[in-house]
């Protein structure tokens, strides 16, 4: 019989660092710093402006979604077919910008984004711009595409390598054409990892708040609100928690509708 | 062999776990919480380390934290997690930590040199009672900019809407900065807390965000390089950028401006409080805070350490401005809650609108 006892510790983890911070976040969205049930803060996210905010970092977080969805997927095909020394180099590359502090990576994208930063510099020696990057949401895009782009790499890939290469062949020499092996072979096969790489794209990339910061001269996306109203001037708990809780639901709704098309993919695919 | 070394590993941990318990009680260490790069501590040739210098005069060891803005001292203040004993916030968070009871009173006697400080700077709004603070420095916010890339005059905060400039305009990444500028350029209160003032300065500062980067400290790299033409910030900050930029220029904008003081302030349950005051002494002595001031660039309340300074510091304007002009400045005090509460919900309108 197996022994649950090595679990224990996880559990107490999962307890202390993400049950209890979650009962915290569902006190404070109710109660009120009176100590009263009140709905003062989800009254505040209904407010036009907040809901601008709001769907705007939804809408970023979707952006920087399909971007390193774009760039990854193609990327980590070509990895996979490579030999194998190539792959470990290659893959290593990938990773290695990870091992820096992140926000590290965003001061240096702030050095190449500035008005006289490296870009405009180069830009400056064939005749070019400046152009204003920095403090623009384009700026905030590249900074989020960049920062999240491995870990899409990594799950599309981990399931490209599992691709047996006969499967490919097998397909063109019954006639199947660039788009009919990407349709009827690739796509259904790897879709768990895009799946994966999605949700661990969108997720944070839905609740950042740095990079909007300094990248997009100070412009908000709502991770930014969630931090303002529990460190700002006149800490609000009630309002930041109330925020965090509804962005809390609208990922999980989107990733149970996600992992829905999930279920149906895989019986299409024993079928 | 194993038996030893544990043993001797058992030892070893002991005797670090005395020595993390003796030195939360030990009376020669004082925990001092201060902004980011607001003393002087000898990171450059010719800069004293004030801190090595103060544990030499006294044995006093200086545990040494910084912040970056008011309101994040005062949230780990609150929490009650860390504790110091010796702070150094602004003006108005004074008012606010005296007025909840976040301060313990200082014992002058422990401080002979308190009488170095300025008639001027004793008893200020923030601590009427001058019972709870010995100021630090002071300063006024003015505009700095770059002659290369702006040509016209500067002498109003006007500028900070100027189109011309769409994108290299600077502004504060918080609301109270924000809005005291706003407030100048209406010709209201920076203490304000009526809403309709409050909210006619959101609509000035919604016209501005599109044409604004919102920053803090990013404003030294961003002036130094030439990223930016304008933006508004501290008289002794300017002194710095201008050392690595010399086409950078500063000046008080008409309307008038902020003029704060930052003080020191002794949290409640502060550990060593003796130690705090003997801090507090040695960085009010002339030659001590001389060489602080000419590292800071910011103004000294401190009469023995002005009258110390080049008559160039004393007169070019910067630093001490004239009486005249500091007649137009104004302190910020602690505005009620319901006044900062509004002021944010605002301020997150305004930035929605960039």
């Amino acid at each position: 019989m197996k022994s649950k006892v090595p679990a224990y510790p996880y559990f107490g983890w999962m307890a202390v660092f993400t049950i209890i911070p979650m009962l915290f976040v569902l006190y404070f969205a109710f109660i009120g710093d009176d100590g009263q049930f009140t709905l003062d803060g989800f009254r505040r996210l209904a407010d036009p402006y907040m809901i601008a905010i709001f769907l705007k970092s939804l809408w970023l977080a979707l952006l920087t979604t399909i971007i390193c969805l774009l760039i990854a997927y193609p990327m980590a095909y070509i990895l996979s077919r490579m030999k194998l020394n190539t792959q470990r180099t290659m893959m290593l590359l990938v990773m290695l910008p990870m091992w820096m502090n992140f926000l590290l990576r965003i001061y240096a994208w702030m050095m190449l984004l500035e008005n006289n930063g490296l870009i405009n510099k180069l830009l400056g020696f064939i005749g070019l711009g400046p152009f204003q990057l920095i403090g623009t949401t384009g700026a905030i895009l590249a900074g989020m595409a960049y920062n999240f782009l491995p870990f899409m790499v990594l799950p599309i890939y981990s399931v490209m390598t599992k691709i047996d290469g006969s499967l490919i062949e097998a397909s063109q020499d019954l006639g199947c054409n660039f788009f009919g092996v990407l349709r009827r072979i690739l796509l259904p096969l790897s879709f768990p990892g895009v799946i994966t790489g999605i949700t661990m794209v969108f997720v944070p990339a839905a609740s950042t708040f740095v990079i909007s910061q300094r990248l997009g001269g100070g412009e908000l996306m709502i991770g930014d609100v969630i931090e303002m109203y529990f460190v700002g001037a006149e800490p609000n708990f009630n309002t930041g928690a109330s925020i965090s809780l509804v962005l809390m639901l609208v990922i999980l709704i989107g990733m149970g509708i996600m992992n829905l098309f999930d279920k149906d993919e895989m019986e299409g695919m024993l079928i | 062999m194993k038996k030893i070394v544990s043993l001797l590993v058992a030892a070893a941990m002991c005797m670090g776990l005395c020595g993390i318990l003796g030195s939360c009680n030990n009376q020669n260490v004082i925990y001092v919480y201060n902004w980011g790069q607001y003393l002087s501590r000898g990171e450059e040739e010719g800069e004293m380390d004030i801190l090595a210098e103060f544990e030499a005069e006294t044995g006093i060891k200086v545990v040494y934290r910084t912040f970056d803005h008011n309101e994040g001292m005062y949230a780990q203040l609150k929490a009650g997690a860390s504790k110091y004993d010796l702070v150094i916030p602004s003006d108005y968070m004074i008012a606010k930590m005296i007025e909840e009871d976040m301060l313990e009173k200082i014992d002058y006697e422990n401080i002979p040199n308190y009488k170095n400080i300025m008639e001027d700077f004793k008893g200020l709004e923030y601590d009427p009672t001058g019972e709870y603070s010995v100021p630090y420095t002071w300063g006024t916010v003015g505009l700095i900019y770059n002659t290369k890339m702006v040509t016209e005059p500067v002498d109003s905060w006007e500028m900070l809407w100027n189109e011309k400039y769409d994108g290299k305009i600077l502004m504060f990444n918080n609301p109270r900065d924000a809005f005291g500028i706003a407030e100048k350029k209406l010709g209201y209160s920076q203490n304000t807390s009526d809403e309709t003032e409050l909210r006619a300065c959101a609509e000035e500062l919604k016209k501005q965000a599109p044409l604004t980067q919102y920053v803090m400290d990013e404003i030294f790299d961003k002036m130094i390089n030439g990223d930016a033409a304008i933006a508004p910030y501290y008289a002794g900050d300017y002194l710095t950028m201008k050392d690595e930029n010399p086409d950078l220029a500063f000046v008080i904008p008409k309307e008038g401006t902020n003029r704060f003081v930052d003080a020191m302030c002794i949290p409640k349950g502060a550990q060593n409080k003796a130690g705090a005051e003997a801090f507090i002494n040695f960085l009010l002595d002339p030659e001590i805070g001389l060489a602080n001031t000419e590292y800071l660039g910011y103004s000294t309340p401190n009469q023995a350490v002005y009258e110390l300074l080049d008559d160039e510091v004393k007169n070019d304007g910067v630093s001490y401005p004239s009486q005249e002009i500091l007649e137009k400045c104004e302190s910020f005090v602690n505005l009620p809650s319901d006044a900062n509460a509004l002021m944010q919900d605002l301020w997150i309108e305004v930035k929605g609108n960039k």
